[in-house]
């Protein structure tokens, strides 16, 4: 089974702070990490891998500092990995960067799955993985919970927003991973010393095959307008701090049955 | 994306299958087939057919003024059990505001089966037209079968602007035709507008909602956005209002390939849909263990229309179902009084919950982000707190 992996150097986003006063994002001490989604998706890999035996391939598109994504996926169990990374690619938005990336796994080539994370925390698209999967044209299951491969066929089950789906679909298909089956595992001390010893290659759009009018900012229809930090809300909080914990609650209900909040 | 032969026009002549450099063309019952996975898109085949059957597939219209052909704000509707999703009448309440601005009309698609009694509902809350794919291949939702129905209304009938509800499904669906359309997609947007320039400006947050960043796609058509549910008010439903209906049947040119082993109804430990509560109790990693959510439980079951909710930790935890899960990543909720209980306030969390009526915390850290949005709050123990206050509120509603 050969299996890609998509995964995507991101922010860490929950400890990205707001200052606001100034308005501004306190982005200093914010260190990159692996998407957590992709890093579900590389589990989901993995547990394949150890199950039926999987050739695993992570790709990355990014900046050359994105090669240390790939090299915590390499200490964790990964068996290739390649950058992709350009001048040209600045500016893409999603339809760019889907692009880029399928002729990324074009030229990889053999493929029974094609695995992303469900979104990326900083952008929360979740529009990367379906349009791979267009310019691919390869049938697509997203936000999966667990997937697994049964006579043949992947199974892999999903909830959309009020339902449970079990799904089945054949070779070759993309899936995106909300959540793998198990937490992600650490990387072994053996993992550590290959991904450290790895020569990651990297490809440019050149190498891709891919004319620079098809990525970056003059392959991306959409195009930022503005952008702005909203007005919060004025809240008029009332908020208890009181050590007696029934005092506390007399207080808010109190303060909640004057706002007549039961009756509305 | 491939070279594609119309069928109708292919007189079988072979002649492109001697120019492929790929090998990518075969005859199949006396017409060209273009195998995709091969086509490189040089286009030998297209200069070399007698008859102008071969195009590139699904071209979007570019900015050499044949935008300008496109018309028409569609609101691509997700159905249930035969009915539209709430969200679907929101979407066609401000598709109705931004058509009017453009001068255009309003429209509706509805896929499915079954489905003849819906047009009149969805004409009576704004849409002008409504498009009605109904065939019993399309009574489940399939990414495939429903991507390429789009694609081809889209290909016949040349709108402006699609929009689709941020649902899971609608963000299966919405990314699937942008790219097969070779077009721009705005996700999960919370303010549109029309511009000057009749342009649709979408809005949407960034990094949990601390930036927002207005898009445009100014040469590519149509305009895509997926927008969240409970961002736009529905427009009052008037019978008196008049509409076209368009029965559409698409050609049969894709095969589904994912098969539904099993699909239930899930909503978690409630009775009810999430973005259906009036009252929402919700809980966080702070409520300690899986069985602390009982309270959660019984103080949302004090309320009609109450309903259990969480945040990212608690699912990822496994206590909660992910149809639970309120925030970025989740559903946005807005019900009349959201319960925040040992939930610390992540970004990613108060952007689903931000715009409830009344939203009560309690925290047993001061400094917690969530208090910086509540109306009311306690700084303590929520596993002391909670009982306690679930005791007042039953002996008040047994007043």
């Amino acid at each position: 089974m050969n299996i890609i992996v998509c995964i995507k150097q991101t922010p860490d986003t929950e400890k990205v702070k707001f200052n606001p006063e100034t308005r501004t994002l306190l982005r200093e001490g914010v260190e990159n990490i692996m998407n957590p989604f992709d890093m579900q998706a590389l589990e989901t890999a993995l547990i394949l891998k150890d199950k039926h035996g999987a050739k695993v391939t992570c790709i990355s598109m990014g900046l050359p500092q994105a090669t240390d994504v790939l090299k915590e996926a390499l200490a964790m169990g990964a068996d290739e990995a390649a950058l992709i990374s350009d001048r040209a690619l600045a500016g893409s938005d999603t339809l760019a960067t889907s692009t880029a990336l399928a002729a990324a796994i074009k030229k990889i080539g053999d493929y029974d799955l094609i695995l992303c994370g469900k979104q990326a925390v900083d952008g929360d698209t979740a529009q990367v993985g379906p349009e791979i999967a267009e310019h691919l044209g390869l049938p697509q299951i997203t936000g999966t919970l667990k997937l697994e491969y049964i006579d043949d066929r992947f199974v892999a089950q999903r909830e959309t927003d009020n339902y449970s789906e079990t799904l089945a679909c054949a070779a070759p298909l993309l899936v995106t991973v909300n959540n793998a089956e198990k937490e992600p595992r650490f990387a072994s001390i053996k993992g550590k010393m290959k991904a450290r010893k790895a020569k990651i290659p990297t490809w440019t759009i050149a190498d891709l095959g891919l004319d620079p009018e098809m990525v970056g900012l003059s392959g991306s229809p959409t195009k930022v307008r503005k952008s702005f930090t909203p007005t919060p809300p004025e809240i008029n909080s009332e908020i208890i701090a009181e050590e007696d914990a029934d005092v506390a609650v007399d207080m808010l209900m109190e303060k909640l049955l004057k706002a007549e909040i039961f009756t509305r | 994306m491939a070279m594609k032969v119309d069928r109708e026009k292919c007189i079988g002549c072979e002649s492109c299958t001697m120019v492929c450099p790929v090998g990518a063309i075969t005859m199949e019952d006396g017409k060209a087939l273009i195998d995709a996975e091969k086509c490189i898109s040089c286009g030998a085949c297209v200069g070399e057919c007698p008859v102008e059957a071969i195009a590139p597939e699904d071209v979007a219209p570019k900015a050499d003024g044949t935008a300008n052909e496109c018309k028409d704000i569609w609101v691509i509707a997700e159905l249930d059990k035969r009915e539209a999703l709430p969200v679907v009448y929101e979407l066609i309440g401000a598709a109705n505001g931004l058509a009017q601005k453009a001068g255009e009309k309003c429209c509706a698609v509805i896929i499915g089966k079954d489905i003849a009694k819906l047009p009149a509902k969805l004409i009576a809350s704004g849409a002008d037209k409504v498009y009605v794919v109904d065939n019993e291949k399309y009574a489940d939702y399939h990414t495939e079968l429903y991507t390429d129905a789009v694609c081809q209304l889209v290909e016949a009938y040349k709108p402006s602007a699609l929009m689709l509800p941020a649902t899971i499904d609608g963000r299966d669906l919405a990314p699937r035709i942008a790219a097969r359309l070779h077009t721009g997609l705005c996700a999960d947007c919370t303010a549109i507008d029309m511009t000057d320039d009749k342009l649709v400006a979408w809005t949407r947050p960034a990094l949990g909602g601390n930036i927002y960043a207005t898009i445009v796609c100014d040469e590519t058509r149509p305009q895509m956005g997926t927008v969240r549910p409970k961002v736009f008010k529905p427009l009052e439903m008037d019978a008196s209002r008049t509409g076209e209906v368009i029965e559409f049947v698409p050609q049969d040119r894709v095969e589904n390939k994912v098969e539904i082993l099993s699909k239930a109804p899930n909503m978690g430990s409630n009775a009810i849909k999430l973005e259906d509560a009036i009252v929402i109790a919700a809980g966080g990693r702070g409520m300690g263990s899986k069985e602390n959510f009982d309270k959660l439980t019984e103080l949302a079951g004090l309320f009609e229309k109450g309903a259990v909710a969480g945040s990212r930790a608690v699912i990822d935890a496994g206590w909660m179902s992910h149809s639970q899960q309120v925030g970025q990543s989740g559903k946005t909720v807005t019900p009349n009084i959201y319960f925040a209980c040992g939930i610390s306030g992540a970004v990613q969390h108060i952007s689903g919950m931000k715009e409830s009526d009344i939203i009560v915390a309690i925290n047993k850290d001061a400094s917690a982000p969530i208090f910086s949005v509540a109306h009311y709050g306690i700084v303590g123990d929520v596993n002391v707190i909670l009982p306690k206050l679930i005791e007042k509120i039953k002996a008040y509603k047994e007043q």
